[in-house]
């Protein structure tokens, strides 16, 4: 009832949309997330049964024994064999429940004779992805441009759930999830799977999947973690063996020439143009969640960046905080996230934005110097 | 005429009891009589649910579009988690504490609380402890941003410097709970008028008389844990930090072996209320007393083995959860006891529906379909899917606001004509019930179908599918805000005055506070009464 | 008036009992702490290894079954070093004893120490790795701009359960240059 009463709500309000909502769980696409859902249904539907009965009894009481229709109190309040009955029937109900529960939940827990490990690390607000067994590992982090989550621009269709790296994993096998943390305590969830587990750090946890149909799938991080918990996505896209083979075999040759490139990059000059655009948008990226777009930061929280005197006078101590991260504070090292190139062009962009005008320029060479003196 | 209630009071005190109470300011900061501590304590919760009900209305209405609009995420945290702390520290715990004083004493025909000073201490470090808090919003850095349960590491090295405010606020809410719960207690175990044996105390002593030992029992591990949160983050001790060889995982061990039985804590007083108003406007007596005595005791001691059903996500080994699992799927039992006997006590009766019943029948249904996604949260295969999301949302709101605040609302109504002597305004109070179950649905229920569909809890922002759902939700947000005033202005009407209220306005009531008359004196029970 | 009061007992022994009570659950809520420790201990419910040395394997090695090792590192956020295994994964018999090398390169101009925690998963098979050293077991300091290596050296236990085939281990590298022990910095300043 109350149902249909929402339902009719809904279509006062948007008669249009609603048949894009969803309004039940996935039923996913794996074996096990097909038997969480009729897990999660046979559960619903017994308690509607139940409900039926307990709310039926009750209105059915209400309607006919009321005072109104001069119905005369019985006097009668308590018999013990009724009460004996109404504690071992939904004690029974209750075991035919947990059966099936405990059946598919071994079968979750169970991450044995994987084919394919992922390491998947959360941190303030991304997701790092390193591949056991390739030389491939990159952060994910959300695509959507702060101009839609600030309504200057109109949203896209997947909205808050795009990332620019989407994790890749081959369809047909059993793909087993290391799950960790680089500080707070994250949760790695995509609905499709039915995988949810927690990322402690300095610890490791273990999920498995193995996924029927290519395609692209979106969850997010399901744990408080601070203030951009809500702009830290989950993107998997799941290829046939074939194609994921091809697809690992480029990542790694294009992070092994990445590399190259840095060596050589390392000789050649960025003018401030270049620099100052590059350096905006990894700013934008990376830094702008804590230190805001303005380089205010968040007073007692995150610190200014704008007028600083680490970005107007120290470069060593600014390019040490960026490489090195503070301990003991949010701000993470950068030196293994972001390429040389990238390092130095967002510190020259900290020093040159917001009225900074330091006419500084940093160069990839300078970083690096400092990272191996 | 004295009474061992004043065994601890100096007895000078005796004389100046008959309708000698002082008039300002002071009566009320210096008062001991259980009444007038009763009526701060109800006011305080009420004004408390206000503040934390504004605070959820920030809340709705930065989630009406999709997109940041009215606070930034920073500011949103902060807004859920002292949302979440007011209502449950501030307006659920001290309503129950308020109702408890008012009626404890005049339900088991005691002249007053057994500890009436400490009565009036436990009440007045209240409102330091919830001004502490709140003014830790407007520190450099802002309040507590890291949701009520306050996790580690979130809320040691990655916290602001008002964890120090949060903490100590919190050790004040549980010390006056703590008194609370004492005086509760030796009120019960001392003052009961002769004949008054256990098994003929009102359920509501009943279940007040458990959840305060479920208070004595967990308060103090929650103490424990915010002052290991303290020492973590300002005396460098590492409980749960891994580098120095502690886990963040056993923080929410510790803190749900707190949190789970505080969940009774506010559930417990209510089912006490429900049988009181059940049977008073059935016209028949409660079916299955001793049942409901024994199932409100098995969800109490259950409750100390189920803390880990919040923590399934966390990593457990499978044997933990398989226990876990079937240990809070067996609080079904009692639970379900407790509904059938309810239903019991109505069939066959003859049934009136005035305002406290209407809320009472409302928390019947609403609390069991809490109930029934708690049954299917319990599940753990299906609660890694559910978990974290609008669906947990959707279920503590119906067990907390139409379990809980419903329960306190019916109280309220039921027990306004015997406090004030004066009969609430009926046709509002019908008004204010009609638009409150309204709207509490509207807000409430579809939030199962945004968890169902993969919402996340606690995002200031949020995927366009969920667009719909949220902008209903917000709308019966509004209303179920606004439509609270009402019941502060039913309330103020009925103080200043309206019919009189005989005293047992009630004709299928029963108890001792229905003979004394209405509004119950200042003292009541001096002589205890006879019981048969 | 003092009849009644005779018939009932006193007030306050009842509030110093609760208040007893109220002690204890305080003093419990700490006794957590160790007691989840020992709990951990039996039945490998976090993943942590124990973290002291164990007896050298003097078992038979059960050259009928091989165990898949596998190690991954993390440092935590703000720690700079370069920090990975020699190699990424070990096949052992259960029972045989292994030695396998992890690197440190501190890139920094100080003079740092480092504490790596160790995580099992499937935390279960934690209860059946044994390390008989390991850098893990003391804080590891490390001059500015230098490398090192750090073994570890293991076996598993016999015992392990038929089901485990592939064990993971992790370490988690924390800065702890601020929290540094004595001994440690003793040795960090002797070396320069």
């Amino acid at each position: 009832m109350k149902t249909r009463l929402i339902l009719a709500l809904t279509a006062l309000f948007s008669s249009s949309a609603l048949a894009e909502s969803q309004l039940n769980l996935t039923r996913g696409v794996t074996d096990i997330s097909s038997r969480v859902y009729d897990l999660h249904m046979t559960i619903f539907y017994i308690c509607c049964v139940i409900g039926v009965v307990v709310f039926g009894a009750m209105f059915w009481s209400m309607f006919v024994h009321r005072r109104s229709k001069g119905a005369k109190p019985a006097t009668f309040h308590e018999n013990v064999k009724v009460e004996i009955i109404w504690t071992i029937v939904p004690f029974l109900i209750l075991i035919g429940m947990a059966i099936p529960a405990t059946t598919t939940l071994i079968a979750m827990e169970d991450t044995s004779d994987a084919d394919v490990t992922v390491q998947v690390t959360g941190s303030q607000w991304k997701w790092h992805y390193k591949y056991f067994d390739n030389d491939v590992e990159y952060f994910s982090l959300l695509a959507t441009r702060q101009d839609q989550i600030n309504n200057r621009l109109d949203k896209g269709e997947n909205y808050l759930l795009e990332v620019d790296r989407p994790l890749v994993v081959p369809t047909g096998q059993k793909i087993r999830f290391l799950i960790t943390s680089d500080d707070v305590i994250h949760s790695w969830w995509v609905p499709d799977f039915a995988v949810k587990k927690d990322a402690n750090p300095g610890f490791i946890n273990e999920a498995w999947t193995r996924i029927d149909e290519p395609g692209i799938y979106r969850g997010q991080c399901a744990e408080l973690c601070g203030k951009d918990h809500g702009f830290m996505p989950v993107v998997v896209i799941a290829k046939e063996p074939a194609e994921y083979e091809q697809w690992i075999a480029a990542e790694e040759e294009r992070q092994l020439k990445a590399k190259e490139e840095e060596q050589r990059l390392m000789s050649m000059e960025m003018s401030m143009d270049e620099l100052m655009d590059l350096g905006e948008s990894v700013y934008l990226g990376s830094c702008a969640a804590c230190h805001q777009a303005n380089g205010e930061g968040v007073p007692g929280v995150f610190p200014a960046l704008k007028g600083s005197d680490m970005a107007l006078n120290d470069i060593p101590a600014h390019i040490d905080v960026v490489v090195n991260g503070a301990s003991g504070t949010a701000m993470q090292a950068f030196g293994n996230q972001l390429s040389l190139r990238e390092l130095a062009a967002v510190i020259t962009y900290e020093r040159n934005a917001w009225g900074n005008d330091t006419g500084e320029r940093v160069q990839a060479a300078d970083v690096n110097e400092y990272m191996n003196q | 005429m004295s009474t061992a209630g004043e065994a601890i009071q100096d007895h000078d005190h005796d004389h100046d009891h008959h309708d000698h109470k002082a008039t300002g300011v002071t009566r009320w900061l210096f008062t001991t009589n259980h009444k007038d501590i009763g009526s701060l304590y109800l006011w305080f919760s009420f004004i408390m649910f206000l503040v934390g009900g504004a605070m959820a209305m920030v809340i709705r209405a930065e989630l009406f579009q999709p997109g940041l609009q009215l606070v930034d995420p920073h500011f949103f945290n902060q807004m859920t988690t002292v949302h979440g702390l007011i209502m449950v520290f501030g307006a659920v715990m001290p309503a129950f504490t308020g109702l408890a004083n008012w009626m404890i004493p005049m339900m088991i025909g005691a002249p007053d609380m057994a500890l009436p000073r400490m009565n009036n201490w436990s009440f007045w470090i209240l409102p330091f402890a919830f001004a502490i808090l709140l003014g830790s919003l407007f520190m450099e850095g802002g309040g507590p941003a890291f949701g009520w349960t306050f996790y580690a590491p979130l809320s040691t090295t990655y916290s602001s410097d008002s964890t120090a405010l949060f903490v100590f606020s919190v050790h004040i809410m549980g010390i006056s709970s703590i008194m609370g719960a004492i005086n509760v207690i030796v009120t019960i175990m001392n003052m009961r008028a002769p004949g008054m044996s256990y098994m003929k105390m009102p359920l509501f002593v009943w279940t007040w008389f458990i959840t305060a030992f479920l208070l004595i029992a967990v308060m103090p591990v929650l103490a424990g844990a915010v002052t290991m949160v303290l020492t973590d983050k300002y005396f460098g001790t590492s409980f749960f930090d891994a580098a120095g060889g502690g886990d963040p995982v056993m923080f929410q061990h510790i803190f749900w072996f707190f949190g789970h039985p505080e969940v009774y804590i506010m559930i417990l007083p209510s089912f006490g209320i429900i049988s009181a108003i059940i049977p008073a406007f059935t016209r028949k007596p409660l079916f299955g007393y001793a049942s409901m005595v024994y199932a409100t005791a098995a969800i109490a001691l259950l409750s100390f083995l189920v803390w880990a059903h919040h923590m399934f996500t966390t990593g457990m080994p499978v044997f933990a959860e398989l226990f876990f699992m079937y240990c809070t799927m067996l609080i079904a039992v009692p639970t379900g006891v407790k509904i059938f006997n309810w239903v019991a006590t109505m069939w066959r009766g003859s049934m009136t529906f005035e305002t406290p019943m209407l809320f009472a029948l409302a928390f019947v249904i609403l609390f069991t379909i809490g109930g029934f996604s708690g049954l299917m949260l319990a599940i753990t295969p299906v609660d890694f899917q559910y978990h974290d999301t609008y669906f947990v949302v959707a279920h503590f709101h119906y067990v907390l606001v139409t379990g809980a605040i419903f329960s306190i609302m019916a109280a309220a109504y039921y027990w306004l004509p015997k406090w004030t002597g004066h009969m609430y305004d009926e046709t509002l109070a019908k008004w204010h019930f009609w638009l409150s179950i309204i709207s509490v649905n509207v807000l409430f229920f579809p939030m199962h179908f945004a968890g169902l569909a993969g919402m996340p809890r606690r995002i200031p922002d949020y995927a366009l599918q969920f667009a719909d759902i949220n902008q209903i939700v917000s709308i019966g947000g509004f209303a179920f805000g606004l439509t609270q005033l009402m019941f502060l202005w039913i309330v103020i009407k009925c103080c200043r005055g309206g019919e009189k209220a005989l005293a047992k306005p009630w004709d299928g009531a029963e108890g001792l506070e229905w003979t004394v008359p209405s509004p119950a004196p200042y003292h009541t029970f001096e002589t205890p009464p006879e019981i048969k | 008036m003092t009849e009644q009061k005779t018939q009932r007992p006193d007030n306050g022994r009842i509030v110093k009992r609760l208040l007893v009570t109220v002690v204890c659950m305080f003093a419990f809520g700490f006794a957590l702490v160790p007691l989840y420790d020992v709990f951990c201990d039996i039945t490998g419910f976090n993943g942590r290894t124990k973290n002291e040395q164990a007896a050298v394997a003097v078992g038979e090695i059960d050259k009928s079954r091989v165990v898949r090792v596998q190690f991954i590192t993390r440092n935590n956020k703000g720690m700079p070093w370069d920090f990975g295994p020699e190699v990424k994964e070990v096949k052992v018999h259960p029972g045989e004893t292994r030695v396998v090398n992890f690197l440190a390169h501190n890139r920094t101009p100080n003079n740092m120490v480092a504490q790596a925690i160790p995580s099992v998963a499937p935390g279960e098979a934690a209860l059946y790795l044994n390390k008989t050293e390991c850098f893990c077991f003391n804080q590891q300091p490390l001059q500015a701009n230098s490398d090192t290596v750090m073994p570890m050296q293991f076996y598993l236990d016999p015992d392990i359960p038929e089901h485990i085939t592939t064990l993971t281990l992790s370490y988690t590298l924390y800065d702890m240059t601020a929290n540094a022990t004595d001994d440690v910095l003793a040795q960090m300043s002797s070396a320069e």
